[in-house]
């Protein structure tokens, strides 16, 4: 795994998404871009911008405002021969197009045979943190990741969403590709050369010994904020991000549990029925002998997401929430408590 | 434009095919040799066959649950669509589709679906494809009067004419979505009246005159060929059978008088009567073809009884596609 290194370039989340799109569409003929306002505005986070005035309405293409219809170009174009990019504007839309993606997209191989490829990406953006609340801020990741025939790419900082995104492009499958709202404009190290990051590798954020922290996305980050905070605690945390949520690199999480002992993973979705539960059962399956305390979850309470901020910042985790539930793994206090 | 000979021929080659695949198929099915449902498209051969003749296998067509008209007309090989009704691993899907999701992409057969409207959708990719590549040829999308009444279906609508792809809308009004009457779910006599709506136009054709259907079709694939747009073609048409299966189970939902009117239109003897008229096919030449394809029928039944069982290792093969080289 190669790291970016401090001489590099730097560029925004957004925009690294951008410059993927932008170099595989220079390379591949065959990849074209289809949603809801990418074209002439360049999308409502501005994800496409500026792509339609190089590459033209032909390849930048506005749709209506019809998610079927959106997700089956990307079915019909690609069983047919091209790389689509269909972008569906926020994650919550994607339950309007649930027919398309999940009984449709996932399935046609199979159905057929295996003689089907569908090289589509489908672009999304989830998450909560603008009080748009609970119609334009959820993480609907875990439903699909239980969808087999769908890869599920959720990265965490810019480095990882253009390499991401690149292999998602190039990927022979279908792809979900969902960027945190509230990263857009988080800035890191990008190199200026198209390259990939695999899918279904896990990235050890922070190496540690005392305990695992398994998030993605934006959790993630507040993450490591609470690793860091927990470093003058005397607490060595490995914050492990798997980066592609299905396939799940299982291997990684697994390692690093048998060595710290503890595991906690934390998502921004509903606890309940959320991606960490399937994590805690490979764990335990796994590691058994080599917990020292139960797997722990951190995710929003179940409820939708509320719009006030008042609620809000109490619904999301954050690296304060986060570092009180490992403190809790360890069973350790605050300090002065 | 009057189809030539040949066409004509084929037209009825393309029927015939349709419908002693179909009869088989029923048969199979009540002596319980077929698995899962079966949802039959006899009576409505001349749609399929009156689109199709007028399709290479460059052009993409999308099906519905009612498909396997749709893939003996686009071209469709017997055997393996017997061994995939069978779930045999000899079958167009391996086994792993069965009828509602037989499909053939080397044919340009995109998939009958088990989900009522869906097909549309992609159908519009295709269409998108191939306007994209410039290639001249075209997608149609095959769907049934219910499936006008599903937001996928006016989404694909509204999508296709928005970005003028080539694509032709077949709609096959059979005067029932399911076991329920057409007239009890929506407020028109016309699937036709929504092309308005799109912007783009539509034709009402006789969905039992396969010559009929021929010519209409026609017309509105060299419109999306000639990068005019979309066409909405609705042909009004009956299935002699029920929804799936052959025999009405559960009460009565059509009347018999019903059924038989259309029975006397049957679509393949009102075109045999023309085809002996116009003196293209005799009544003997067109009974030789019956008698032929009948042959392969048994063959192609044969073929899959002899067939192998998918293996249980097959289950998690076709999920992904592998990738050739590490990234």
């Amino acid at each position: 795994m190669s790291q970016p290194t401090s001489d590099e370039r730097t560029l925004s989340y957004v925009m690294a998404f951008n410059e993927a799109v932008r170099q595989s569409m220079r390379a591949d003929e065959n990849v074209f871009c289809a949603g809801e306002d990418i074209g002439a505005f360049g999308g409502v986070f501005g994800t496409f911008g500026g792509l339609q005035k190089e590459f033209g309405s032909r390849r930048v293409v506005d749709t209506p405002i019809s998610e079927q219809a959106i997700i089956g170009l990307g079915v019909g174009s690609s069983v047919t021969g091209l790389r689509p990019i269909v972008d569906l504007m926020f994650m919550d839309f994607m339950c309007v197009a649930l027919d398309q993606i999940v009984n449709q997209t996932a399935k046609l191989k199979y159905m057929f045979g295996g003689k089907a490829t569908l090289p589509l990406t489908i672009t999304t953006a989830g998450g909560a943190g603008l009080s748009a609340a609970a119609q334009h801020s959820q993480s609907l990741e875990a439903i699909l990741c239980h969808i087999p025939g769908l890869k599920v790419v959720y990265p965490s900082n810019p480095y990882d969403m253009k390499g991401l995104m690149v292999s998602c492009i190039r990927e022979n499958n279908p792809t979900v590709m969902v960027k945190h709202k509230r990263l857009l404009g988080m800035s890191g190290p990008v190199p200026e050369d198209i390259y990939s990051v695999p899918l279904g590798v896990a990235n050890i954020l922070r190496p540690g010994t005392d305990v695992t922290v398994v998030s993605w996305g934006r959790m993630a980050n507040e993450s490591l904020a609470a690793a860091a905070v927990l470093a003058d605690e005397g607490i060595d945390c490995e914050v492990i991000d798997p980066r592609t949520l299905q396939p799940f690199d299982t291997a990684t999480v697994v390692a690093s549990a048998r060595k710290t002992n503890r595991i906690i993973v934390v998502h921004e979705a509903v606890r309940f029925g959320g991606l960490g539960a399937e994590i805690a059962a490979q764990v335990q399956e796994e590691a058994f002998d080599y917990l020292d305390a139960p797997v722990a979850r951190i995710g929003a309470p179940f409820s939708p997401v509320p719009f006030s901020p008042a609620l809000e910042k109490y619904y999301v985790p954050d690296a304060a929430s986060i570092a009180v539930g490992i403190r809790d793994v360890l069973g350790r206090r605050a300090p002065g408590k | 434009m009057e189809p030539t000979p040949d066409v004509l021929r084929d037209l009825h080659r393309r029927m015939v095919r349709i419908r002693l695949f179909e009869e088989a198929a029923g048969k199979l099915a009540e002596a319980a040799k077929l698995p899962g449902f079966l949802h039959l498209y006899v009576g409505e051969e001349a749609v399929a066959a009156g689109v199709c003749v007028n399709l290479t296998n460059a052009d993409s067509i999308t099906s519905t649950h009612r498909g396997h008209g749709h893939l003996v007309a686009k071209g469709g090989q017997f055997r393996p669509m017997m061994a995939e009704l069978m779930g045999k691993a000899t079958g167009y899907c391996n086994g792993k589709g069965g009828s509602m999701h037989i499909s053939s992409l080397e044919l340009g057969m995109l998939g009958a679906n088990g989900i009522v409207g869906a097909g549309s959708p992609i159908a519009v990719g295709a269409a998108f494809t191939h306007k994209y590549r410039d290639d001249g040829n075209v997608a149609v999308a095959f769907f049934g009067d219910g499936a006008t009444n599903i937001g996928a279906f006016h989404e694909a609508a509204n999508m296709a004419c928005a970005l003028k792809l080539p694509i032709v809308f077949a709609c096959e009004n059979n005067e029932y979505g399911e076991f329920t009457r057409r007239d009890a779910t929506m407020a028109i006599t016309d699937i036709v009246d929504r092309a308005q709506g799109y912007g783009m136009p539509g034709v009402i054709v006789d969905g039992m005159d396969a010559v009929a259907v021929c010519e209409a079709a026609a017309e509105a694939i060299a419109y999306a060929r000639a990068g005019h747009g979309p066409t909405l073609v609705e042909a009004k048409t009956y299935r002699f059978y029920n929804h799936h299966g052959v025999q009405n189970l559960g009460l009565k939902y059509r009347p018999d008088s019903e059924v038989e009117v259309w029975k006397q239109r049957d679509p393949i003897f009102t075109l045999e009567a023309k085809l002996a008229d116009v003196g293209v096919l005799t009544t003997e030449q067109c009974e030789a073809v019956w008698v032929e394809l009948r042959a392969d029928i048994a063959d192609a039944i044969a073929f899959a009884e002899d067939s192998p069982l998918p293996n249980k290792d097959q289950i998690l093969e076709d999920v992904y596609t592998p990738m050739a080289v590490a990234q």
